[in-house]
């Protein structure tokens, strides 16, 4: 049984919240509403994709790391003024939200996740997996994230990652 | 040379400006490369000896397509080994990276010792002295086959041929130099991950050598008014033309300044970044040096941009596939800001890279856009067509015709 079990349980209400935000996070990427992804971050915040094994050993760099909601406003600005990438869509498969206790007045939040990619000619493939590992806070009454780290399956990316997971 | 693919192929008479869209493509091309070029005289990166510290630590890799076993055995020395049991050629070292007194091969029990010394053969007396293997077997000639091994800084290369210069005499002095500027220090291992590419591994490698892209495809500087045109710079090139260095300079600590500035304080247009800090850089090398993007022949970069330090080797993965490997790096000097700093730079790079994660999609463009015209060329001569270092950066393809040059000789086409 995990210990966390035995953490502080949040009510109803809290775990509606953070279920529904944590869905809502999912639909705004999928639906290309990437302007609002700072507004789902504290303004010092993480945001980082790392592989599993790379998580594991505690490496400090995977290939996104930002540590404001203003690093996050210049990635959107940059895919969208000056990156140069293949058209493509994220479509979000998410499972398994699981709060796992309260630290520092956050709520840890674990969260299975798949990314089907769709190219602009069609083809279709499983983007990544993993599993999101989240601090959340709730300022009033709207939750954010303190920390976002995407823990991905394997280290291996195909051809780049300019939308965020 | 003419029962050779690669020689069938629409090249120039001489030179290396002109290079025929079929050596991106073909199977038999492909094939010829791992022979004559992987396994020819020339020095592989197989990884980092951070990455095995301990006696019996060990990671496994590949030369081309070749599976390799980087190992340190009992005396303290790294081995590179081919990664295929001398039996029936089981992989022999199925993860990635562990620890192991031996090796030993899970499919019939054949065990090595760190060295790759056969050791034990499961059996090999029979069982109740029925079956066995023959009283002639001499264990002595079967051991994994053993690569010669340099290191250099923390740098592991093996070579399968026995008529490769010694690595620093392969390097040539510019190439060593720079090696000593950018890792002679206790480095750190901060990072690694894996970037899959839709194209010939040679795709990259010519992008990596190719100055002229920099400033037309990756947009996110110009675009955010980080880029920086007064800087001086140019290419350096080994002397047989194989290896390169593309780099800049600051001018003066002043200019330098002048730039950080620039960066920090905004101006009234909307594409400043909202967090400055993100390129916040300091002066690391006393040279002034803030770019420098050097390649090894034939797959192996070492990078330094600004403050973000880091190896890559682009491994072949078929005709048509590759997969970059990175390592990136700091000192172990660092203080906590120059940490901090080198970890928001490295936003710049990999699959993520804000600056260049078009050069994980470019190669596949090429790859469509040309395959289905195998003797029609490329035009490689920005700069002239000539393979000599140059004092300009920018307008010139000079070290991409390195890389053919070393490509003819290696493939003897």
């Amino acid at each position: 049984m995990d210990a966390s079990r035995n953490a502080p349980e949040a009510d109803d209400a809290t775990r509606c919240l953070i279920e529904n935000f944590i869905v809502d996070y999912a639909h705004m990427v999928d639906d290309d509403r990437l302007e609002e992804w700072p507004g789902y971050f504290t303004e010092a915040c993480t945001y980082r994709i790392i592989d599993r094994a790379s998580h594991a050993k505690g490496r400090s760099i995977g290939i996104m790391e930002c540590s404001s909601r203003g690093m996050l406003l210049d990635r959107i600005k940059a895919l969208r003024e000056a990156n140069v990438y293949e058209p493509h869509f994220y479509r979000h498969i998410l499972s398994g939200i699981r709060i796992r206790g309260e630290k520092g007045g956050a709520w840890l939040v674990e969260t299975s996740y798949a990314v089907v990619r769709t190219m602009q000619e069609g083809d279709i493939s499983v983007f990544s997996s993993g599993k999101y590992v989240d601090e959340i806070v709730i300022e009033n009454g709207r939750p954010l994230f303190r920390s976002r780290v995407i823990v991905c399956d394997s280290q291996r990316f195909d051809t780049l990652v300019v939308i965020p997971i | 040379m003419t029962d050779s693919a690669a020689a069938r192929m629409a090249w120039q008479k001489e030179g290396y400006s002109r290079i025929p869209y079929g050596v991106y493509t073909d199977p038999e091309v492909y094939a010829e490369e791992q022979q004559k070029l992987f396994r020819g005289p020339v020095w592989s990166f197989v990884g980092m000896e951070q990455e095995i510290q301990e006696v019996g630590d060990y990671r496994t890799n590949y030369i081309g397509e070749t599976p390799v076993i980087v190992v340190r055995d009992k005396d303290g020395d790294v081995q590179v080994m081919v990664n295929r049991c001398a039996h029936r050629g089981n992989l022999v070292c199925i993860a990635r990276e562990g620890n192991a007194s031996e090796l030993t091969c899970v499919y019939h029990n054949w065990r090595y010792d760190l060295k790759g010394n056969l050791v034990n053969v499961a059996f090999g007396k029979g069982v109740g002295n029925v079956g066995g293997m023959p009283d002639d077997f001499d264990p002595a000639q079967f051991g994994l086959h053993r690569l010669r091994v340099e290191t250099l800084h923390g740098l592991i290369f093996a070579t399968f041929s026995d008529a490769a210069l010694p690595l620093r005499d392969f390097l040539g002095a510019d190439m060593w130099a720079n090696l000593d500027r950018v890792l002679g220090r206790d480095m750190e291992l901060l990072g690694t991950f894996k970037q899959y590419m839709p194209n010939n591994w040679k795709l990259y490698m010519e992008n990596v050598r190719d100055s002229y892209h920099a400033s037309i495809l990756h947009m996110f500087q110009a675009t955010f008014r980080i880029n920086r045109l007064s800087m001086k710079g140019g290419i350096r090139l080994s002397d047989n033309g194989w290896h390169h260095i593309s780099y800049s300079i600051a001018e003066t600590d002043r200019e330098e300044a002048q730039y950080n500035s620039k960066v920090l304080l905004s101006v009234k247009d909307g594409y400043l970044l909202s967090d400055p800090s993100l390129v916040a850089s300091w002066r690391e090398y006393d040279c002034g040096t803030t770019l420098a993007i050097q390649s090894t022949y034939p797959n192996f970069v070492v990078q330094q941009i600004y403050n973000s330090i880091a190896l890559r080797l682009c491994l072949p993965k078929g005709p048509e596939e590759c997969e970059l490997m990175w390592w990136v790096l700091g000192s172990a000097d660092d203080t906590a800001e120059q940490r901090e700093a080198r970890i928001k730079q490295s936003n710049m790079v990999g699959p993520g890279g804000l600056i260049s994660m078009e050069d994980g999609v470019v190669g596949g463009w090429v790859q469509r856009g040309s395959k289905h015209d195998p003797d029609l060329t490329t035009i490689v001569e920005m700069g002239g067509r000539d393979v000599a270092p140059t004092e300009e950066g920018r307008a010139t393809e000079v070290s991409i015709r390195g890389f053919w040059k070393g490509y003819r000789e290696l493939m003897g086409v």
